[in-house]
């Protein structure tokens, strides 16, 4: 009676095993094979937080970790300054994307320009 | 019909290579094509044995790529078939005897004498590799459905689309019973993890052993199980449109059932 419910649910599905380690495993593979996607992702991961946050670029690490069943993307970005809530103006994602009342939003200007542009904004408030 | 030249590799060493380039041009040959199979394993030739061709060999594809002998000469007939040949891999020579230029112009040399040039890769994803991958227009990758296959046959897969070139999938030796029991990878999962178009499924078979130690190809033998398999994958390359019998993955019911019946 065992036998039977040992060959009913288990462990038998060594192949649901395999299928779910060499998908992780062909995962990393990739990402090791290509480095220049991992550096312009690293670049826009920066640009998305600095939107926020003022960061350290040149300390900014980006690695991939593996855990049991999944890859893990590990990024240690300092911050060297948290804007208060209030500053915290929402900008698009997409910097590609043009947006017809901010002009100066498209293209992800520097950080000094975009802060000088928000207390502009909350001036007249 | 300009000369269909296939590189048929797989990245892990005894997936099947030689064995699936010796019957699959058997099948194509059978099936009226002029074939020309080259054995690019440069140093460690086999296809010859597979193929029960050895005592014939006079010339190799280094001599021809040295200018040594004519290209027609060193073409072994198989006399079995009506339009079968193969052109040897030199046994005492380097991989690097042979540049990946050379044996280019040797591939391309050969679509005088055949409509389908199947090319015998060695292994690895290094020097041999590129010689074969540079003759050829297209790519058969050979797979078992284990995880070390596998993932060297992502890798390969990986460096043919770099060049790149069509690439078609042919999973080799399926235990259809164990996968059916959940202990083998299915062919559905093969698939989509290294996200290429399946050509063909060849299960396990004995009878495989036996057909090598004779070196007689699969299709001679009218009463093997695998020779209609062999065929099958010979028209697909020909672009016929034929479903490819599935191995299916267990459900829970087939579980049941089998738990049943086993115990």
């Amino acid at each position: 009676m065992i036998d039977f419910f040992k060959r009913l649910f288990g462990p038998s599905d060594s192949g649901a095993t395999a299928k779910q380690r060499l998908q992780l495993v062909l995962m990393t593979d990739h990402l090791a094979l290509a480095p220049e996607m991992i550096d312009a992702m690293k670049r826009e991961l920066v640009e998305v937080i600095s939107r926020y946050v003022e960061v350290d670029r040149e300390k900014v690490e980006v690695d991939f970790e593996r855990h049991d069943h999944a890859l893990a993307m590990m990024a240690n970005v300092p911050i060297l300054g948290v804007a208060r809530p209030s500053e915290r103006a929402p900008e698009p994602l997409e910097p590609a994307q043009p947006v017809a009342a901010q002009p100066a939003a498209a293209g992800a200007p520097p950080l000094q320009q975009r802060k000088r542009r928000k207390k502009a904004q909350r001036a007249p408030a | 019909m300009s000369t269909r030249r296939i590189v048929v590799t797989s990245g892990k060493g005894g997936v099947g290579k030689t064995t699936t380039t010796a019957n699959l041009g058997a099948a194509l040959a059978k099936r009226g094509h002029r074939v020309v199979l080259v054995d690019a394993d440069i140093g460690l030739r086999n296809l010859d044995l597979v193929l029960g061709l050895e005592k014939r060999i006079v010339f190799d594809i280094v001599e021809v790529a040295e200018g040594r002998c004519q290209l027609r000469q060193a073409l072994i007939k198989d006399k079995r078939f009506d339009s079968l040949a193969i052109l040897p891999a030199a046994q005492t020579r380097e991989k690097e005897a042979i540049t990946a230029e050379q044996f280019a112009a040797v591939i391309a040399g050969l679509d005088e004498f055949a409509d389908f040039v199947l090319i015998d890769c060695p292994a690895g994803i290094e020097t041999g590799f590129r010689n074969a991958v540079a003759g050829a227009k297209e790519a058969l990758v050979v797979t078992t459905p284990e995880v070390s296959a596998i993932r060297d046959a992502d890798r390969v897969i990986g460096k043919l689309l770099e060049v790149p070139m069509p690439i078609s999938l042919i999973v080799n030796r399926l235990r259809p019973e164990m996968v059916r029991s959940g202990d083998m990878l299915a062919v559905e999962d093969v698939c989509e993890v290294l996200n290429a178009t399946l050509v063909g499924v060849v299960p396990d078979d004995e009878e495989i052993i036996d057909t090598t130690n004779r070196g007689e190809p699969i299709v001679l033998d009218e009463s093997n199980r695998l020779r209609t398999i062999y065929d099958k994958i010979a028209r697909r390359l020909e672009g016929e449109d034929i479903p490819i019998t599935s191995f299916e993955k267990p459900t829970f019911f087939k579980r049941l059932i089998g738990a049943i019946t086993t115990g």
